[in-house]
């Protein structure tokens, strides 16, 4: 009889996770602070060097555009025949990994480890490989946008195979088709526009990513990048970042409007 | 009857127009890959290649392993960009709050010109290359850690205030607009009904652009920002493979950990 006015009364959650999450968190910031030698006195005592940087960089100098459109191009076509080659060789590894194509967990899980195995090499070190393999130019950029694109496209595209309809699959399945008629019936027609749609964005992050390859010697934009810095030309550095930034914005704009149209 | 008739004429017309677009969208394609692949010098394996795959593969198979607790070794190059991401995400997460509001769509009552400055800085940010915006903060605070710190903590924001921005468009005016009618102030409308709702998902951008920060304090080193990066371009330039193959290895595990539990927090606040 007593207690059960005593239980209805409802108890505040107790905010002892909160706490200790603060506090953790907390602790991590000061330790990488200590460990970074972080300091912000650092940056006020310097910031006139900052603010010279910055102002040198304004206005970029757009005479500068001219002289780095064939670069640009090539680092346009390093991230266009990278995507492809990478969207090409996506397409047996995200049947292998989505579960629902291949119910073989001792096949699936491995192919899924590799995938991972592949997204963790940063894309500079996959190019800095490959110019020692290749030598200079754009072939060790291609080949690193490659193998960075395998990673984004299979890993995003393979997940939503595994959200699509199961419907299609089992009719397949109850008509008695074969593996490759029950992939191309039931799985391509759900899965073609997530590919599409994946590729597109890959190519725009590869975009950006061939921009930087240059700097070790992969081709492109970036070998742009490297000497206007070895020289300290910060508003050519500044035109190479706004020539960047329209090729991107326009890309961005065409495949916006091409995503939404497939989704 | 009437619209019986306009279907039929319809859809032959309507099927016209989209085999064109398949046909157009083709001639575009093709067009496209023959201008790039025209453009590609001339494809040679040089007599070495083979060689060096060869001593690259023997290299990363047997990895150095004396280097992983060597003083200023693999575990202090890891820790240290283990260190240069956390505090680089915390910098670009606080200093992205504004940025996320600002070029959000709804919020701001200036309308499009508002909202279209702030995308547009988030682009120029977005587009800015974590390296060469360390190379800058080298020039400012002296080669090491804390300017990669600094550059990942801006170079974020590009990323982060994208995201944030279209959480804070996707939220729910219902609870902002009962606290206004109970006579609540605008502050007390943020804290109440707007960061609840997006809190959430804040925190989940910020984790995983912690993992991308992993990745990103992994290769600052190469230019000198600190981190693990330094000693793998040392052994890249030197052709130190198995080095390389100790420093990847290393690479590859921290990020995997990190993906790991950044998933697991994740997927426990959404």
């Amino acid at each position: 009889m007593n207690q059960t006015p005593k239980k209805m009364v409802p108890k505040a959650p107790s905010k002892l996770k909160h706490y200790l999450t603060g506090i953790i968190v907390l602790a991590l910031l000061a330790w990488s602070y200590w460990r970074s030698e972080a300091s912000i006195v650092d940056l006020f005592t310097n910031r006139d060097q900052m603010a010279t940087i910055i102002v040198e960089m304004f206005p970029p100098d757009w005479g500068y555009f001219l002289e780095i459109i064939d670069p640009m191009l090539e680092t346009i076509r390093m991230a266009v025949i990278g995507t492809t080659f990478g969207a090409i060789i996506a397409v047996p590894i995200i049947l292998l990994c989505a579960n629902n194509v291949n119910r073989i967990p001792w096949i699936s899980y491995p192919a899924r480890f590799v995938l991972n195995l592949i997204r963790t090499v940063p894309e500079l070190l996959l190019a800095a490989v490959f110019v020692a393999i290749f030598g200079l130019g754009m072939i060790p950029g291609i080949f690193a946008l490659t193998i960075f694109s395998v990673g984004i496209i299979a890993k995003l595209t393979y997940e939503s195979i595994e959200g699509i309809d199961k419907g299609p699959m089992e009719a397949m399945t109850a008509v008695g088709a074969n593996k490759v008629q029950w992939i191309t019936f039931s799985i391509i027609p759900q899965a073609a526009a997530y590919f599409v749609s994946y590729v597109l964005y890959t190519f725009e992050v590869n975009i950006r990513a061939a921009a930087i390859l240059g700097l070790v010697g992969a081709g492109g934009i970036g070998l742009l990048f490297d000497s206007n810095l070895g020289f300290f030309n910060y508003p050519n550095v500044n035109t190479l970042v706004f020539a960047t930034l329209i090729v991107v914005v326009i890309i961005d704009f065409i495949s916006n409007k091409l995503r939404e149209k497939l989704l | 009857m009437s619209q019986l008739s306009t279907q039929t004429v319809d859809k032959p017309k309507g099927r016209g127009k989209r085999v064109f677009n398949r046909v157009l969208i083709l001639v575009i394609l093709a067009a496209i890959y023959v201008w790039a692949f025209s453009g590609v010098e001339e494809f040679k394996i040089k007599d070495t290649a083979g060689q060096i795959s060869k001593a690259i593969f023997e290299g990363i198979i047997h990895p150095d392993w004396d280097f992983i607790n060597d003083e200023e070794g693999l575990i202090y190059g890891l820790i240290d960009t283990l260190a240069i991401s956390i505090l680089g995400t915390f910098i670009s997460a606080i200093l992205t709050v504004p940025f996320g509001f600002w070029a959000a769509r709804r919020r701001s009552k200036g309308g499009f010109f508002v909202t279209g400055v702030g995308r547009f800085i988030l682009s120029y940010i977005r587009v800015f290359p974590e390296v060469v915006l360390a190379i800058i903060f080298i020039k400012a605070v002296g080669p090491g850690s804390y300017a990669g710190v600094l550059a990942l903590g801006l170079h974020s924001i590009g990323m982060l205030g994208k995201l944030f921005a279209e959480e804070v468009d996707a939220i729910d005016h219902g609870p902002r607009e009962a606290l206004i009618a109970t006579g609540a102030n605008r502050i007390q409308v943020l804290v109440y009904s707007v960061l609840p709702q997006v809190l959430p998902g804040f925190i989940s951008y910020t984790l995983y652009r912690f993992e991308l920060n992993v990745r990103g304090a992994s290769i600052l080193g190469i230019i000198g920002a600190g981190g693990i990066g330094a000693p793998l371009i040392f052994a890249l330039q030197s052709r130190n493979w198995p080095r390389v193959g100790i420093i990847l290895l290393g690479v590859i595990i921290l990020v995997s950990l990190i993906d790991l539990i950044s998933g697991y927090l994740r997927k426990k606040i959404v």
